[in-house]
């Protein structure tokens, strides 16, 4: 066995990574510390000619599909020294659908539904993308009534979104205490979208122009009591994870990513604001009604896991502040728009993008002035995030590869789509 | 910033607006040294995404399409560019890394080829497909027969 195992994995971690970076190769980027496999082939020389004999130092092994801790049905090629990895190849597409492909072949009422198979822990979000997108191209806005039950909605299932995420990633690491905690306190928020819409998961929350239904008697006290409820419960997952010390063993110092390498490579959401860049699109590219709330964008300053999982808490604290302001003010009025009973947008084309829980979930439309999409394209963010994913592992161990899928919180789904 | 490029590149390019979003559509020839332009002249830094769009009745029967945005400017664009079927573009893997899954995307859906790109092949179909999914011309119930007998040891996927 090789030496390396009985090192501290956070002296491995923190080792510089592959001296070739994106600097040299490429002008213009100078000052990035962005390392790239070999860039003339595949990212891991699958095909290079075997070794005279034996090698025992480098290992290529397959983890997953089926591996419980990614997360779905994600492959990852790993290249090992030993327990090092040297490099990675993700191989996705196993939950390939053809969501974008079936959206031209369906109507624009008739696909909103199927929006929510893409990124299943978060439905709501992709429904308010999608209908938001729908309504810029048919130049209508949602009435106000409309724009609070989708902002209350919407940030409850990014409450949700991280609460599933923490559990599993905490159980990825090997604390097994927060699932049960995190996933008894999103049985709540389940219980309000099954209230509202009749359905847990897979919502269909939100329709073109603006809700379908009308808030349900006793909504704002479920709500409120909510709120009461879940905050010492985040509280409680606090006392849990954040000063526990194996738990800082293994996120400190794990999958760092520098805030100017997360942007060359598109990654958004939790993952790029633990990098240092205060940019969320709720601020910056203000949709619904989110310019009328008071928040605050969490950012973390060492862009490795542990301030990644201390952002999405804080992000978590903020979303209750959102609600807690939305609830109180929810105006009389309408709930829908006026749009036709046959939805046919003009000629044009329009990308509108909303934060959903993981990172910016866009969508670009091409209507050629019929009731179908003429081309329908889904920008999602785990896809783009999931790319960082070697530059983030180069030089960790295998057991942080875990820890850095976990982080990401991706979902095959959205991935694949 | 619209005027400084029309007067350096005349013809070849034109900026629209619809529905508030500002678009170029630039022609094919003057692709990567306008992406480089707006990367390194007007900070956009963040490549959005990177898609394409079919058109088969066109004589150039594809709109490849990049959306981008700039950090300083908390601005959007997108750049349009007209290609035909069999012709290739130049990869942007070198202007931003993201585009790199991104371009592998377009190949597997459309089948326009990037030069340069460091690794260009299918990415959410499996390597041996025949077809490229998202042209016109692939209908919804299509898929690679012989490929589905020969994996998968069964009749047909549907």
């Amino acid at each position: 066995m090789n030496d390396e195992k009985t090192l501290d994995p956070k002296m491995i971690a923190s080792k510089p990574l592959d001296p070739k970076t994106i600097a040299e190769r490429v002008p213009g980027t100078a000052g990035s510390s962005l390392t790239r496999p070999n860039a003339a082939s595949s990212n891991l020389d699958l095909d290079a000619p075997d070794k005279p004999y034996l090698d025992s130092n480098e290992l290529i092994i397959n983890m997953g599909p089926q591996h419980p801790a990614t997360h779905g049905v994600l492959r990852v090629i790993l290249k090992l020294d030993g327990e090092k990895v040297l490099g990675t190849e993700c191989v996705i597409g196993y939950l390939h659908r053809g969501i974008e492909k079936i959206a031209e072949n369906r109507t624009y009422t008739m696909f909103n539904p199927y929006v929510d198979r893409m990124d299943y822990c978060a439905a709501v979000s992709n429904g308010l993308g999608y209908c938001e997108a729908v309504e810029k191209l048919m130049n209508v806005e949602a009435p106000p009534r409309a724009q609070y039950i989708r902002v209350i909605l919407t940030e409850l299932q990014r409450i949700a979104s991280h609460q599933l995420w923490l559990g599993t990633h905490a159980l990825d690491i090997g604390a097994m205490t927060p699932l049960f905690y995190t996933f008894r306190d999103r049985e709540e928020i389940l219980k309000i979208f099954e209230k509202y819409c009749g359905a847990r998961l897979t919502t269909h929350a939100f329709r073109i122009g603006g809700c379908q239904y009308e808030i349900y008697p006793g909504f704002e006290k479920d709500v409120k009591n909510f709120l009461t409820f879940v905050a010492p419960k985040i509280d409680e997952y606090e006392t849990l994870l954040t000063t526990n010390r194996i738990w800082l063993e293994r996120t400190k110092n794990v999958g760092v990513i520098s805030g100017k390498d997360a942007i060359a490579l598109g990654v958004t959401g939790p993952v790029l604001r633990a990098s240092g860049v205060k940019w969320d699109i709720r601020k910056a590219v203000p949709y619904a009604n989110y310019s009328k709330f008071d928040f605050e964008i969490p950012v973390g300053s060492n862009g490795d896991t542990y301030d990644r999982y201390l952002v999405r808490m804080a992000e978590m604290r903020q979303s209750l502040r959102i609600v807690e302001q939305a609830i109180n003010g929810i105006p009389e009025g309408p709930i829908m728009a006026k749009v036709p009973k046959v939805i046919k947008p003009p000629v044009g084309e329009i990308y509108h993008s909303i934060e959903a829980p993981k990172g910016e979930l866009g969508f670009f439309i091409v209507s050629d002035g019929s009731t179908q999409p003429y081309r329908l394209r889904v920008r999602p963010p785990s896809f783009v995030n999931l790319q960082a994913l070697d530059l983030m592992v180069r030089g960790a161990l295998v057991a942080d590869v875990v820890a850095v899928i976990g982080t990401f919180d991706i979902v095959l789904g959205e991935v694949d789509r | 910033m619209v005027e400084k490029y029309k007067r350096q590149y005349g013809s070849g390019i034109e900026a629209q607006t619809y529905l508030g979003q500002n678009y170029f559509t630039v022609d094919r020839s003057l692709i990567p040294d306008f992406l480089r332009l707006l990367r390194d002249e007007e900070q956009f830094d963040y490549c959005v995404d990177l898609t394409a769009a079919h058109y088969p009745k066109r004589e150039k029967q594809f709109d490849a399409i990049w959306i981008l945005y700039s950090f300083p400017r908390n601005e959007r664009i997108r750049v349009k560019t007209q290609i035909a079927d069999g012709e290739s573009l130049p990869s942007s893997f070198p202007l931003w890394p993201t585009t790199d899954w991104l371009e592998r995307e377009v190949y597997d859906m459309f089948g326009i080829k990037f030069t340069g790109h460091p690794d260009m092949k299918r990415i959410l179909l499996p390597d041996g497909w025949k077809g490229h999914p998202l042209r016109k011309d692939y209908d919804i119930l299509k898929q690679d027969t012989e490929w589905v007998q020969i994996n998968l040891g069964i009749e047909s996927g549907q």
